[in-house]
């Protein structure tokens, strides 16, 4: 069923956006200096912006018809059974769709609900993924949703700052102090097996790819590959070995932190349904 | 000398931030901000003064190259001034149809 497909999809690049979005915005007020605080918030907004986007898009393609969740959830209004909709339910909003779905629900990648550890940790989250969108989102301007395609071209002018923005600070600190570069090198360790995932497709991905609707993964690992070896090189570090690398996040089996994360976000929603400020 | 140390090592250079609005229009001093070079120096300044529209060139000198005029001097620097009112270009006819002098 095209449309469950497409649903699915979106919400995929909807949660990715969000939940790293989310992540780096716990950063702001306790960023290292006050100038790099802002920096971090402003991306962190950047990709809370594109999770809307595709919110709406999955939101409005579930008014049609189509589960967006497993689980029977009450609203403001009164219970959505099951999280489908299409025909009589509850009206499904951005606001469902980032509140009031589980973990097992949400189809971002592994690398994104990584805890934040340090600055190092955090940059090396943000370059593999930025590098990751800057290849996507200029492939899924071709989509032949124009709906995805108009946001992808949005969207990929704030990528490419993103990028720069991290790229420049792995370099800084891979090539800077005996302690940056080992902090880069002990984040490199801890975040390297997520990074695969990325290009492990899930079967709507699989399915709508065929249709060029969704971006060919294959197509784009290689251009993250030189990214990442370009950058690597100038700020002194290697790329681990191809390894044993993690998935399941993309089919909603999630590390123990995105739980947290949920947890914090959706507390307010979850506890005065329909709550506004 | 001591001092100088402490000061580099507890925090990063200091710089001037000049914003332009709008082509055509000069650049202007909106403040400053700290960074460890140049390049940086632009960056934090996109996200600090550029988030609202604000600018679409940005310049930034790092302040220890910026020399200001002593507050001391300012009666010989400035009151000569004062009496010279030929110094305006006030004294001139302007046709009516003429705006924007």
């Amino acid at each position: 069923m095209e449309q469950q497909t497409l649903i699915d999809y979106t919400l995929h690049l909807a949660d990715n956006a969000l939940v790293l979005g989310h992540r780096n915005s716990e950063w702001t007020g306790h960023g290292p200096i006050l100038e790099q605080d802002i920096a971090l918030s402003n991306i962190a907004l950047d990709l809370i912006g594109q999770a809307r986007n595709f919110y709406q898009y999955a939101a409005r393609l579930s008014n049609e018809g189509g589960s967006w969740g497993t689980r029977a959830v009450a609203t403001g209004g009164g219970v959505v059974a099951a999280g489908v909709t299409g025909g009589g339910g509850v009206e499904v909003t951005e606001d469902t769709l980032a509140y009031l779905r589980d973990s097992w629900d949400y189809r971002n990648c592994l690398l994104v609900e990584q805890d934040n550890g340090d600055w190092a940790k955090t940059i090396l989250r943000l370059f593999f993924f930025s590098a990751y969108q800057y290849y996507f989102y200029q492939s899924l301007q071709q989509s032949r949703d124009r709906e995805l395609a108009a946001i992808a071209e949005k969207s990929f002018k704030e990528v490419s700052y993103h990028l720069r923005w991290s790229s420049e600070w792995v370099i800084r600190l891979g090539d800077g102090t005996e302690e940056s570069h080992r902090r880069m090198k002990e984040a490199l360790d801890q975040l390297w097996k997520f990074s695969g995932e990325l290009f492990v497709p899930a079967d709507y991905e699989k399915v709508l790819a065929e249709k060029g609707i969704a971006v060919d993964l294959m197509a784009i690992r290689p251009q993250w590959e030189e990214r990442v070896d370009v950058v690597f090189r100038q700020a002194g570090l290697t790329k681990p070995a191809a390894a044993w690398g993690q998935t399941g996040g993309k089919q909603g089996r999630h590390t123990e932190h995105l739980g947290y994360l949920l947890a914090e976000m959706q507390f307010l929603q979850r506890a005065y349904p329909g709550c506004e400020w | 000398m001591e001092n100088q140390n402490t000061e580099s090592r507890s925090s990063w250079p200091l710089w001037e931030i000049f914003i332009r609005s709008k082509q055509g229009l000069d650049h202007k001093h909106v403040g400053s901000l700290h960074a460890v070079d140049a390049a940086m120096a632009i960056e934090n300044a996109r996200d600090v003064y550029t988030r609202r529209m604000e600018g679409i060139s940005i310049w930034v000198v790092e302040s220890k190259y910026v020399h200001a005029s002593n507050p001391d001097e300012a009666a010989s620097f400035y009151d000569p001034a004062n009496d010279k009112v030929y110094r305006h270009p006030t004294f001139y006819q302007l046709p009516d149809e003429l705006t924007h002098m």
